[in-house]
Parts: C-alpha cells; structure tokens; sequence
C-alpha cells in the first residue's frame, strides 16, 4: 500500500480518460442497442470484397458495411439502422442479392436483426440490470460488513466498469449484447476479490490491536496479495483460452472480460480498500458488535 | 482437530458423484439424424407405425430404425444424407395418402433407454449451438382493437333496425364507435338501449352543433381481455402455421402484454419461415356494388357511395364493393390449392365452417346472377421518423383478386380463383388452412443461426473449455503439489455437476452459457487457493500440520461464503434482468457457483482426509 498515491493518480487519470473518451468517441455499439441488421455469410473459398459492395450498391444496399469476418471464406454484412428500412424482410432482400452475385451458393451463418424498440428496451434493460446488481450487492455488503465497506466495494465496482467501458470507447471495440454480459461478470469477479480482501481486513482490525487503520489494511492486502493473483491467474488462463479458440463471436466477450479481470484485481487491492479507508473506518466500527445478541429482534 | 469425516459423509460425497455422473452420461451419446412424423388431427399409434413402415420399406426408403414416441414417429438414419434423401421420399410418400402428416426434420439425442428411463437426457442446446431461427414478433394491438370494434359496430347497425332506433351512421374512429344521431332526444334513447346491450362499454355523449354523438369506448377490463384473447388467438395460429411448415421441438411462447417468441431448431429457409409467420394475408368475400359507371364515377371523385367501399382490383382499375361482408377468412376451416381444370390456373378450394357456409348459402341464393368479389388482403408495415421518434405505420393492402357472377347457390365447399402463381396459390391455403391472425404482428427482432455456424460454436466452446480446464489443472498441480491434485479432482467433479445439473433442469445451454462454464472452472478453484494460502500461512506460524489443515479450511470458510454468496447475489439479479445472452450467462454462472462451493469446500476435504487424517504427518506437500 505505499504505492497508494500513484495508485490513486492513476485511477483517477485512467476514469478522466474512459469518461472523456465515452462522451466523445462514445462506444461502438452494435445493432443489439441501436437495431439493425447483421448478415454473416459463408463461402466455398476465399472472396472479394469488392464485387459484394458493388452488386449490393446496385440493388440500393449502398450504405450496407462489408468486411471480412474470422477468414476471407467469411463475410459480414452490417445494415445500419435507416428509417423505413428496419423490416426484417430486409436480411432476405440482401442474401437474394449475395446469391445471384455469386456462382456458387453461399451458406447463411447468423442473421441477427433487432427492431429500433427492441434496442432501446435492450439499452434499458442491460442498464437496469447493472443498476439493481450494484444496489443488491450494496444491502449484503452492507449487512455484512458496514456501509462504508459496501461504499468502497460499489466504488471500485463502478471504477472496473467505468474503465472497462474506457477502454471499449478508446479502442472502437464492438459492443454488444454479449460485452454488456461480461461488464456484468466482471461486476461479480471483482466482487469476489474485493470481499476477500474485506474479510481480511475486518479479520484483522479484530484480532491486531496497536496498529493504524492504514497499517491494518497493508497488512491484510499483504497477506490475501498472493491469493488475489493466483486466482486471477487461474481465470486469465482460461479467458485467453476463450479470447484466442472460442471463435469470433465470443471475441469481445471473452476481451471484455480480459480487461475487466485485470482491471477489477487492480482495483480490488487499490481502490477498494483506499476508498474504505478515506472514509474514515476505525476499529470500532468493525467490533463484534455484542448487544445486538443480548437484544434479540423481535 | 482430528481431521477426520464421518462415514455418512463420504456415503453422501459418493451418491452425489454417482448421480453426477449418471445424469451428465447422456452427453456423451450424442444425436441421430432423425425424421418426426406427425399428424395434425390424430395421434400416430401402433397400427399406423405397422403401416407406415411397411409403405417405406416397399418404397426402398433407407433408415435406421422407426419408434412410436408419445403421438409421432421418430426414423433414425445413419448420417445426414440419408436423413436428407428419406425425408424428400417420406413426404412423397405420406402426401399420396394424406395431406394432414407433418414431416419434419429433427436430431433425436441418442442417449440409451436405461438412461431416459430415469429422465436423464442431454443439456437443452439454444439456436446459437444447434442452429435455427429466434424471433421476436410483436402484436399491432391497436390494428386488434379496432377489428373487434368493426364487428361490434356491425352489430351495433343491426341491433338500432332490430329496434328501430333512427341513427345517421356508426363508424369506428380508433378506439372509439361513434354513432351520430339527427336529435338529442334520438341520442339519448338510443343511449339507453344501447348502455342496457353493450354493458362493456363506457359511453360518452358529444355533439358538433349539427348532428349528436354517442361514443362507447371498451371499458379497462373489457379491452385487458380483448388484447389477451388477440394474442391467444394469435399463439394458436402461429402454431398451426409452424406445423405448416414442419418444424421438430418449435418454441411458441408469450413474452409480455403483447410479444411472442418463435423458435424454430433447423429451420434453414428462414426467408421462407418469415414469411408464413408474419403473413397477415387473409381473404373477404363481398357483393359487388352498382355498375361499372358507378365505378369510374366513384374512382374519379374519390368518394364512395353510401354503404359500399371503393376497391381496386389487380389491374388497378377500381371497382365498389358493398361495405357488409358475407364471410371472412376466419370462418375458412379448409384449403387446398391446385389447378382449375378449366382455365388451368392457379387455384385454391375451400370449405368453410357451419356458420360461414349458412351465410354463403344464404347470400348467394337471394344474389343468383349477381357479381360477388374475392378481395385479398394483406397488412405491410413502414417505419417513419416522426420528432426524432421512429414510428411504425401500418399499410393495408387490399386487392379484389377476382369478381364473378354467382351463378349456383354456393354452400360449405368452393373455390377461387384469380392467384398469380401456384406458389402463391400454395401459401395461401396454407395461411387460410392455419387460421388467420386475429391481429398483424411485426417481427422486431430475428436471430438466425445457421447449421453450420451451430456446429463451429459448440466446437469451439468445447475446445476453449478443455483447453482452459488443462490449463488450470496443470498450474495447481505445479503450485500446490498434492493438495493441488486434490483440487483438480475438485475441479473436475465440478464440471460433471455442473454438466449434470444442467441436463437435470434442461436449461438451455448458449454460447454465453459455455462462456460462464469457462469462467467458473477459472473461479471455482479461488476456494481452494484461499483454503491453501490459509494452510500456507498457519504453517509459517508454526503449527502442526493437522492444526494447520483444520484452521486453513476453518477460516477460510467464512471468506468463500461472503464471496460467492455476493456474487451469487449479482448472477440471480443478472438472471432476472437480462434477457437472452445474459440469461444464458448467468444460469451457468450461478450454478457453477453452487457446485463449486460444494465440490472445493466439501469435496477437498474429504479427500484430504483420507490423505492426512488420523495420522500423524511431519509435512504436508503444499
């Protein structure tokens, strides 16, 4: 913990930067949120890009975004949302005009299409969902420790979000439906490093008695350091397992996830404990407190 | 401090491996190519079994073998080209008998009977694994509403003659029936009667200085019904359709006030699916109104005469048609297409239910010699921009596809003609043999999969598992000598639980899902490194090692607890709130989490048990 000014420096630019970046490159949504249509087609061997645009800019798909997905054999076509063009019948229009443009028939992998109402319900929803996470885990955390543990652990929840999300905006990485379920992963691994350190902590304000809150606090993020890493050693291995063979559709979840791990030991060694003790926690607070036992509820 | 187990406990360690075991079994058998036969009247027994199966084998069709499941027939192949030959000979074969046999291509799990005899079957696997199509199609229930206020309108008109109630005219505007009135002492008399016959309805009086209003609007409860019986009605025919189309294991289900999720597993023409899903092309039969001038007058001057509606026809030029209908295509229970024999076009005969055909009979009785219209129509959707707000807007279609002098009293069964083409002669008797949808729906979201994608995911996530699995095994084995192999038998019975646990509850497993499995064979082992760094540490304090065992899982007990109980608490509001993938995810996740507690805490330490306890150990291989 004497790294804990740098630390707080760094986080601190590292939000600036992922809030600044989220407000103006924003993030790369993909059609889940904004509604429109993914085609990926399969070819017999390798093809050009070029005459696919030219036979879909003839038929009035001009806007359509082509590019090769996975290998040269693989091609995904992107429709962004146009008014009086999101009709699923749209998909069809475009896989008739791939199949008259080509010799040989093409094989359809995926069509996703999402209505404009369904993404924006989608938008709500997966932030709902991340909202109502972060208040469930702020009652336990709260009723298990104190509230300003579940403060701390709230904060560098939102810190791994916010910087995961940075980074997905500073790069231009395709968010979907998928990244969002990660973000939320990541929400209960850091959880889970940033409680263990708790308990240690809490562990320790009993059992040591002359130290400082600080001194306290290094200590048991002494003591649970080599746990944290070891198990985030564990899951990065089977996460880049996942990144580098689980083909191209987990791809960004699997990053996501990635960033998210790292970020969140990061954090839970750094900011989570920094944020409780700016807070002010003491011994006291962390007694086992006796009189409620005398005093049952009724 | 005897590190020791009681009995009872490893007799429970070992059911819970067995029943483990058991019931991921089914995994390992895989699926048959299969073809499911179905009849969409009677349920397939015994006799038909002997029949049909001695109608293949003289037709030389090649399978594997036929059974007699719950209702239909399930004939399994060696491969898929069999499948694929046998099931174009199948439904040959079966349509020269009867037309109502449902073919449908399937993958039928080929776990062993002694196996599904105890309910034990392979993990669900989702559209994204297996292949087929997801949609989500969404009720226009204003377009329901107002339907259902046009029949109530009609009744309305013949109630007020029944009565002799003097109205000026009935006409739906939107949600409302307006019925207009020449006095307020006429309104409100009618108001009466009216409040007395239609007690679902909320009445409200207005005028415009001239005429005098009587609106009746459903009331709160009557319009809650209306929507549920249109999205009933809506569900049933959608099944029907997806009969149709002959689609194994299809997934129909209400989603919300006004959505229905269609799923269909190995459907690859999807064009074709959408299409007979989302068609809202249903058929009217009218009387022709007035003459040809009548027409031209009507077309020129844009306005209807009273009581009739103008049309156009499939030339375009325009033709009036009387507004009271005789039958709609609700009342249709049959149709087949073919060709006319005598103009050798296109065709469609259909029969009509009881009511519809004693109206018909009826109505072309008293019309003999007089011209009766076919009028087709169909609902289309546009989205438009409004105020920054995208908007959906609703065309209707409507095309009088044939008019022909009545020349005979028609009765139950008939036929049209005046269709394009066999195909779409085809598709509409089939739309009008499924029912008409009581309200348009709107598909507002698709997921395709396609066969070949399906099959590359469930590789790859298999391989990133194992892959991933082997990795983890191999840095606790290094890290924590024995203790680590303790953990990795640990590990493994976690992935059988988990495996088990799935196939039990016949959750469905997504990729998303493979991606949670992978991501708790990372986590699952954090119990057990927090359980050893404890026992680390009470070693370097100096305890024995038994005391160092039984303190190490002691207090590390606690700090698993909290940590898996609060992620735990993030993948059940995860569950609950997602949709789809999320959901997917978070099932895996907090079953891995269950398991995982189990097999770490429990399982470790039985194990360590046998190894250390009850005797006296100088050093532990930590």
């Amino acid at each position: 913990m004497g790294y804990r000014k740098p630390a707080v420096l760094m986080s601190a630019t590292l939000i600036l930067v992922s809030i600044i970046s989220l407000a103006i490159l924003k993030l790369n949504v993909g059609i889940d949120f904004t509604g429109g249509s993914v085609i990926e087609v399969g070819y017999q061997q390798s093809v050009e890009l070029q005459p696919i645009r030219n036979a879909l800019e003839t038929s009035g798909f001009g806007d359509a975004i082509v590019q090769h997905f996975g290998s040269a054999k693989e091609v995904l076509i992107r429709l962004v949302p146009k008014v009086d063009q999101d009709k699923a019948e749209l998909s069809s229009q475009i896989i008739a005009v791939l199949n008259e443009a080509s010799d040989v028939r093409i094989d359809v992998r995926r069509v996703d299409f999402v209505g404009p109402q369904v993404g924006e319900e989608l938008t709500e929803d997966g932030g709902l969902a991340v909202l109502y996470a972060l208040i469930a885990i702020l009652i336990y955390v709260s009723l298990r420790f104190e509230f300003r543990f579940s403060l701390g652990a709230v904060a560098a929840l939102i810190h791994d979000v916010v910087i995961t999300l940075g980074i997905f905006s500073v790069l231009q990485l395709d968010f979907d439906l998928s990244v969002l379920a990660a973000i939320l992963a990541v929400i209960g691994y850091s959880l889970n490093d940033t409680i263990v350190v708790f308990d240690r902590v809490r562990e320790n304000f009993r059992k040591i008695r002359k130290k400082t809150a600080q001194e306290i606090t290094n200590i048991s993020i002494n003591q649970t350091i080599s746990r944290t890493l070891k198990t985030s050693l564990t899951t990065l291995l089977v996460l880049l397992s996942l990144f580098l063979l689980g083909g191209e559709v987990i791809h960004s979840f699997a990053l996501a996830l990635i960033i998210g791990v790292i970020v969140g030991t990061y954090s839970s060694i750094y900011v989570a404990t920094t944020s409780v003790l700016a807070l002010g926690i003491t011994r006291s607070d962390l007694l086992i407190p006796e009189k409620e036992d005398e005093d049952p509820r009724p | 401090m005897v590190n020791q187990y009681a009995a009872w406990k490893y007799i429970l360690l070992f059911l819970i491996i067995l029943t483990g075991l058991i019931y991921a079994a089914p995994n390992l058998y895989g699926e048959d190519p299969a073809v499911q036969i179905s009849h969409r009247v009677n349920l397939i027994d015994e006799a038909e079994l002997a029949r049909i199966s001695d109608l293949l084998n003289s037709e030389g069709v090649e399978y594997r073998s036929i059974d007699l499941e719950t209702g239909f027939l399930l004939i399994r192949f060696d491969s898929g080209d069999q499948q694929l030959k046998a099931v174009t000979q199948i439904r040959e074969i079966l349509d020269n008998i009867d037309n109502r046999y449902g073919v449908a291509l399937n993958l039928a799990p080929a776990t062993p009977e002694w196996l599904t005899g105890i309910n034990a079957l392979p993990m669900y696997l989702g559209l994204d694994l297996r292949g087929g199509v997801h949609f989500l199609m969404e009720v226009d229930m204003d377009s329901a509403i107002e339907k259902s206020l046009e029949r109530v309108a009609g009744e309305i008109r013949i109630f007020m003659r029944g009565e002799k109630i003097r109205y000026k005219s009935v006409q739906v505007n939107g949600e409302k029936i307006s019925t207009r009135f020449n006095s307020v002492a006429a309104r409100d008399a009618a108001r009466l009667k009216l409040e007395e016959e239609y007690r679902n309805f909320l009445f409200e009086d207005t005028t415009d200085g001239r005429s005098w209003f009587v609106e009746l609007s459903l009331n709160a409860n009557a319009l809650q019904a209306e929507k549920k019986s249109a999205i009933e009605q809506n569900i049933s025919t959608l099944k029907n359709r997806v009969n149709e189309l002959g689609v194994a294991e299809p997934v129909i289900q209400r989603q919300g006030d006004d959505r229905v999720v269609v799923q269909l597993p190995g459907v690859q023409d999807t064009v074709r699916a959408k299409e007979i899903l989302g068609a809202t092309a249903t058929l009217e039969f009218r009387l022709v109104h007035g003459s040809f001038n009548d027409w031209n007058t009507a077309a020129a001057s844009g306005k209807a005469p009273l009581g009739a509606k103008l049309y156009q026809r499939s030339d375009k030029s325009p033709v009036l048609l009387k507004r009271g209908v005789i039958v709609t295509g609700d009342q249709i229970v049959g149709a087949a297409s073919g060709i006319d024999t005598r103009s050798g076009t296109p065709n469609v005969t259909i029969t009509m239910n009881a009511k519809g055909a004693d109206r018909m009979s009826k109505i072309t009785r008293d019309n003999i010699g007089k011209p009766m219209a076919v009028v087709f129509i169909e609902d289309k959707f546009e989205y438009r921009e409004i105020d920054g707000e995208t908007r959906r807007f609703k065309t209707t279609d409507t095309q009088v596809i044939n008019v022909a002098t009545i020349r005979d009293q028609l009765s139950k069964r008939f036929e049209i003609t005046g269709l394009d083409s066999t195909r779409e002669a085809r598709d509409l008797a089939l739309l009008l043999r499924a029912g008409a949808l009581r309200a348009p729906m709107l598909i507002v979201e698709e997921r395709t999969v396609g066969p070949s994608l399906g099959q590359e995911n469930i590789d790859k996530g298999f391989i990133s598992v194992v892959v991933g699995f082997i990795a983890v095994l191999i840095f606790m084995a290094f890290y924590y000598k024995v203790f680590g192999l303790v953990a990795n038998l640990a590990l493994s019975l976690n992935l059988v639980l988990m495996i088990a646990v799935l196939s039990l509850l016949q959750a469905t497993l997504t990729l998303p899902g493979i991606a949670g499995i992978v991501l708790t064979v990372g986590m699952a082992v954090d119990a057990n490194v927090l359980i050893f760094e404890r026992i680390r540490e009470e070693l370097r304090i100096g305890n024995s090692p038994q005391a160092s065992i039984y303190a190490g899982y002691e207090k590390a007990f606690g700090t698993i607890a909290d940590a898996n109980i609060t992620t735990l608490i993030a993948a059940l509001v995860l569950f609950g709130f997602g949709t789809g993938p999320i959901q997917g995810f978070a099932i895996t996740l907090s079953i891995g989490i269950v398991t995982s507690m189990f097999t770490a805490i429990f399982g470790t330490r039985a194990v360590i048990n046998l190894i250390y306890g009850r005797k006296t150990v100088s050093r532990l291989a930590i």
